[in-house]
């Protein structure tokens, strides 16, 4: 089959549309340039509480209804045309396979039935680029870009979510993007909502651990740091296999048996010191490791995304170690961190300026999509 | 009218259908037998078939789209490509069961060869099939339509009722449909055996015509025909250890 490419749009300030539809967020952002003008979000939570987490044919089935109505009101809060838009840019990966693939049918449709080039971006190198961002006029987080436009030097970011746990050195958003670590198992939120679930607490466990945290002894229990034992540190000199990695399912199950022993004991249990001690190890963790992974890595400033960047406790102990370490530590507004359309747009807009080409219409959703695929060809 | 016309729910089709009432006809067609791959491989299928067929967007009057029932990821692509095209293009969007291509299928096949009642029985995976039962029924005129009976739904194929069968479901457990019909009709649309026949786009375009032509009207309802509920349970009360 013989296609054409479009034409890359020749613009300093280019209007892309993004689409994300990785996990339970349908998401449509536009954006003009780094400018914001909308970023409209509809969310299957609520479809997900019963079951506890997230199910990927729930969430499927929800972006299917989702899609046409969320595109439409992105237009209207942006005030423009289909036709206006230089570019379209859509979530390829990493993220639910069948969520994936019905943002990205949607997204050639888009593409040929307008016209536009299309990018089949990166979920996770999506998360940094919102931070390029500036609504009504200023930054939405802090300045990552130079005067030139490039981005600044010593760029690391930590996306912390439901699906993700990972530490990133960003070099370049369009293609120097590397993985520094990432969690071996569970996801952090993950292991917040299992955790919800031992101590009977509501769907997301996010803002339920956080909630029952406050009041709470951290050091009530002693609860396991996942991969911090010198065996898979190593040293400077010589890293342990998984120096900046994570792992939460231990943590998980020391909770469990933690539970059960109150239970087992006929005693009450302790929701708010376990807890307290649960996020104190699952934000202890994080927060060592990524400014280890920042102080070994020449990474001077770090941003924070995902959705867990709404838990208080870890932007806390993550302010207070960047500010010990002298790195700058970058949070944009939550409805950033969370998954977005927006955040598509940025990158495709960034990948636009930069002259990057666009993807072919037969390009594959990859629900494990390295970082350092940036965009698919 | 000229109709886009889409299908996933089995195999993944195209076909750009002009309903005209002296002679409804293909302008182009594409097919693929790869179930898997729906995601990558509609949209370029558009292009080329609205290539093929010389019709711009503007020429359509509508895309046309099976709304399954079919293995849900894939039935996805299909809605999400069609409803979106439509979107762009301010078209709208007409659903139709899928079976109903395949009836269509039936209902074309000579005289001698064409049941009064019938089931379409496609893979439903699971040990199961999407099925739906047809009559076929002659209009004021000389056309010959398929008109449901019952369905669609989804189950054994077992428990079907006892008529000749056509579609991939069929040919799948012919063991438990005595009529399941598995020789190749001479003067059928489709060449192969009616046990592997599967909706596709074209069909569902001259069925849709069909419908148009006998003075009625196009669903605009494009929501998927799942069948089933989601896999996911309803996690229990947690296992309490006790004293």
């Amino acid at each position: 089959m013989t296609q054409m490419k479009p034409q890359i749009p020749d613009v300093t300030n280019p209007l892309v549309l993004g689409i994300e539809t990785s996990c339970d967020e349908t998401g449509v952002g536009i954006v003009r340039g780094r400018t914001l003008l909308a970023n409209t979000v509809s969310s299957s939570m609520d479809e997900h509480v019963r079951f506890g987490g997230v199910i990927p044919e729930i969430a499927s089935r929800a972006h299917l209804e989702a899609f046409v109505p969320t595109l439409q009101q992105a237009l209207e809060t942006a005030g423009v045309t289909l036709e206006e838009v230089d570019a379209i840019a859509v979530t390829a990966g990493p993220g639910l396979a069948g969520a994936l693939m019905v943002g990205v049918s949607a997204a050639k449709a888009l593409a040929l039935a307008t016209g536009k080039p299309l990018y089949a971006i990166n979920h996770l190198v999506a998360h940094v680029s919102v931070g390029l961002l500036e609504r009504d006029g200023s930054d939405v987080a802090a300045e990552l870009i130079t005067d030139d436009g490039d981005l600044v030097p010593g760029l690391g970011a930590v996306l912390v979510s439901g699906g993700h746990t990972e530490i990133l050195r960003v070099g370049d958003l369009a293609d120097d993007v590397q993985l520094l670590g990432a969690t071996i198992d569970d996801a952090a939120g993950e292991a917040y909502d299992k955790v919800a679930r031992l101590l009977e607490l509501s769907y997301p466990g996010g803002p339920a651990i956080d909630h029952a945290a406050r009041g709470g002894d951290p050091a009530a229990f002693k609860f396991p740091r996942g991969l911090s034992n010198a065996k898979y540190m190593g040293t400077v000199e010589s890293p342990g296999k998984h120096r900046y990695d994570f792992s939460f399912s231990g943590l998980k199950t020391a909770v469990a048996r933690v539970v059960e022993a109150y239970e087992a004991a006929g005693e009450t249990v302790p929701v708010a010191e376990i807890a307290a001690s649960f996020q104190e190890s699952v934000v202890d963790v994080i927060t060592r490791k990524a400014v280890l992974a920042a102080t070994e890595n020449n990474i001077t400033t770090l941003l924070l995304g995902g959705g867990v960047a709404a838990n208080s406790r870890l932007r806390e102990l993550l302010a207070e170690r960047c500010a010990a370490h002298g790195i700058r530590l970058v949070v944009p507004p939550l409805s950033l961190c969370t998954d977005n359309g927006a955040m598509v747009a940025a990158l495709g807009a960034r990948l636009v300026s930069r002259g990057v080409g666009a993807s072919s219409l037969e390009f594959t959703a990859d629900p494990g999509l390295p970082v350092t695929a940036v965009s698919v060809p | 009218m000229l109709l886009l016309c889409l299908d996933s729910s089995a195999a993944a089709s195209v076909a750009v259908v002009d309903t005209t009432e002296q002679q409804p006809q293909i302008l182009a067609r594409w097919e693929t037998q790869d179930t898997r791959s729906h995601a990558e491989v509609l949209t370029p299928a558009v292009e080329q078939v609205m290539a093929e067929a010389w019709v711009t967007a503007q020429e359509l009057n509508g895309v046309l789209v099976g709304t399954g029932p079919g293995p849900f990821t894939g039935l996805r692509a299909g809605l999400a490509t069609a409803r979106t095209l439509g979107f762009a293009w301010g078209l709208p969007v007409h659903g139709m069961c899928s079976l109903d291509a395949v009836a269509n299928d039936v209902a074309a096949l000579p005289d001698s060869e064409r049941p009064t009642e019938f089931v379409v029985a496609t893979d439903a995976r699971r040990r199961e099939v999407y099925s739906a039962v047809y009559r076929t029924e002659r209009d004021g005129g000389e056309a010959i339509h398929a008109v449901l009976v019952s369905g669609p739904s989804v189950g054994p194929a077992a428990e079907l009722p006892d008529l000749p069968a056509y579609g991939r479901g069929a040919g799948l457990y012919a063991q438990d449909l005595p009529q399941a019909v598995l020789m190749p009709v001479p003067g059928a649309v489709q060449e192969n055996a009616p046990t592997e026949w599967q909706p596709n786009a074209a069909s569902l375009g001259l069925a849709a015509a069909g419908v148009v032509n006998s003075g009625g009207e196009l669903s605009t309802k494009t929501s998927p025909l799942y069948l089933r509920e989601s896999d996911a349970k309803v996690p229990g009360p947690r296992k309490k250890a006790t004293a």
